[in-house]
């Protein structure tokens, strides 16, 4: 039997603040409830979403729920490098 | 701390978006929760997935996605109202090689274009067309559209859309999916993240289907404007799930792509000579491209006479003479409804440059073929214009400019056929031309003879003959 446990994954969403239009679509796609709407203002005068605590597991609904091109972003953190 | 990108901007978008004024570069130009955002992304994502980025062709509509080509790193056409499929048509026959999205609103599908798109569904061309349902006109602010619902309060339905009224909403897919041609439908809705991840499948699929080039597929998007309906993006959402989908189901309607074979069409050609060859395969021309040095300027030619006459191929075989010498012409006629009798006139100019205007108001060359063509037209005629007249039915006309007499007629009867007048006028015609240099004007008037009567063989040989008859009964005359 082979002893390889798959080690948990981990992943963090990233908002680039000025590109939010603050629709809010990504708050209520996230599985895990994660993004939140801020109350602070972005270059635009637009109040902007941000992820309020750890816990993303990369599903990417964010991602594709999100209308802006590169307002979101989610990347796989390697451990190995730690 | 290493970290690898998992999802982020597409790269089948623009890094930065130049094409997009102001100094915003980064963010698109519709509103906020818009569901045009969502589907770019999907596309911009499954082009470069798809490897079909070269050779893509993102058509925008009139409507919000009108700046579609700010985004897209792909090749982008803005198009008319409603004209995308006609365009991409264009687009996909002459390079075959290409794909095309036809990115269209529901105002665009739906109203105005509805004829455009519903053809080229039918001609199973192959093209994705990804058709954004939204129930209303967004960039014209909240108008109604043939998608809107029953009940729907619109800028211009303010009590609601009424069946008594307005009729039911439009049901694209279902009415494509009836169609023979198309080999893909299926409406999706950009709400929840599952309906969201079964639009980029069904998107993939008719991307797929283009790239094998199996011919034509839908894929309607049931989207939120929510600014136009007043609501939050939430709102549209469960509005969409609520209203929207008990009406237009969602699912796929037919997918039929696997028992296509790839469908081929004529092969294009832009070689210039094969292109006109083709355009007068039959016409016996033989000296395509030998530019002739006839025209220093431009040159307005009139024909006139009565319907029966021949006016009208008198023209077309001056406008022939032109054409297989290299020169521009063009052609345009003017005549009564009736076939024959009734006035006829044609208009022909022959140019080395650009020809502005087919329409014929200062003559330098009028060919009078009865009295009352001769007495409209000589006042247009150009100081050191020239008048050739049928001098056996006109009488010698008063005027001060060049004049040919030519008894077109009665060479024609000679001849033994009256219907060959108009070559022994352009035989005249031919001979005042002498004077502007046209070297081989003999070979180039016989083979637009040849040309014109090509499907009545028969009358070459006479019309040629009268052609000369003409020529000579000038040139005889040494004016």
């Amino acid at each position: 039997m082979g002893q390889t446990i798959k080690k948990k994954k981990k992943f963090v969403v990233e908002i680039t603040v000025d590109e939010c239009k603050g629709c809010g679509r990504c708050v209520s796609a996230c599985p895990k409830g994660i993004l939140e709407m801020t109350t602070k203002v972005n270059m635009m005068g637009i109040v902007y979403v941000e992820p309020a605590k750890e816990g993303c597991v990369g599903c990417g609904a964010c991602f594709y729920a999100c209308p802006e091109p590169g307002a979101i972003s989610v990347y796989e953190i390697d451990e190995a490098d730690e | 701390m290493g970290r690898k990108l998992k999802f982020g901007k597409p790269t089948g978008f623009f890094d930065v978006f130049d094409r997009r004024p102001g100094p915003i570069k980064k963010n698109m130009h519709y509103c906020p929760g818009c569901g045009h955002g969502i589907l770019h992304k999907l596309i911009a994502e499954a082009i470069v997935d798809l490897d079909m980025r070269d050779h893509m062709v993102v058509i925008s509509p009139v409507g919000c996605a009108v700046f579609a080509y700010y985004y897209f790193d792909a090749g982008g056409i803005s198009v008319p109202h409603g004209r995308a499929p006609a365009v991409a048509t264009g687009i996909i026959r002459a390079n075959p090689d290409s794909f095309v999205i036809s990115y269209q609103g529901d105002g665009d599908l739906g109203a105005i274009g509805l004829n455009n798109f519903l053809q080229a569904a039918n001609r199973g061309e192959n093209m994705t067309v990804c058709f954004v349902n939204n129930a209303i006109y967004g960039m014209t602010s909240g108008q109604m559209a043939p998608t809107t619902l029953i009940g729907q309060k619109t800028a211009t339905s303010p009590y609601g859309r009424s069946v008594e009224n307005e009729g039911y909403p439009l049901k694209v897919s279902e009415m494509v999916a009836a169609l023979e041609s198309p080999i893909y439908v299926e409406r999706v809705a950009l709400t929840t993240p599952a309906n969201i991840m079964a639009a980029r499948k069904a998107l993939r699929k008719g991307l797929t289907n283009m790239k094998e080039r199996r011919g034509f597929s839908l894929v309607e998007f049931l989207s939120g404007c929510p600014i136009n309906q007043k609501m939050t993006a939430q709102q549209v959402d469960e509005w969409i799930e609520k209203e929207m989908i008990p009406y237009f189901p969602l699912g796929c309607f037919k997918d039929i792509a696997a028992e296509r074979k790839p469908i081929s069409r004529p092969k294009p050609t832009f070689d210039k000579k094969k292109v006109l060859n083709a355009l007068v395969s039959s016409a016996g021309i033989t000296k395509w491209g030998a530019k002739s040095t006839v025209l220093r300027k431009e040159l307005r030619v009139k024909c006139a006479g009565y319907g029966g006459q021949g006016i009208l191929s008198l023209g077309m075989m001056i406008a022939a003479m032109g054409q297989s010498r290299d020169i521009n012409v063009s052609w345009l006629p003017s005549y009564g409804p009736e076939m024959r009798g009734g006035t006829a006139n044609c208009s022909v100019v022959l140019s080395n440059n650009v020809i502005g205007s087919p329409v014929v108001q200062n003559t330098n060359i009028l060919i009078a073929m009865n009295q009352p063509s001769m007495n409209k037209f000589l006042p247009d005629l150009v100081d050191g214009g020239i008048l050739l007249y049928d001098s056996t039915n006109i009488a010698p006309p008063k005027t001060d400019r060049r004049v040919y007499a030519v008894a077109a007629s009665d060479i024609a009867i000679k001849l033994g056929n009256i219907r060959c007048a108009n070559s022994a006028i352009m035989g005249a015609f031919a001979a005042c031309l002498k004077g502007f240099e046209l070297e081989d004007y003999e070979d180039a008037f016989e083979e637009a003879i040849r040309q014109t009567f090509r499907k009545k063989k028969e009358l070459v040989e006479l019309n040629i003959k009268a052609f000369h008859e003409g020529r000579k009964s000038v040139e005889t005359r040494n004016v």
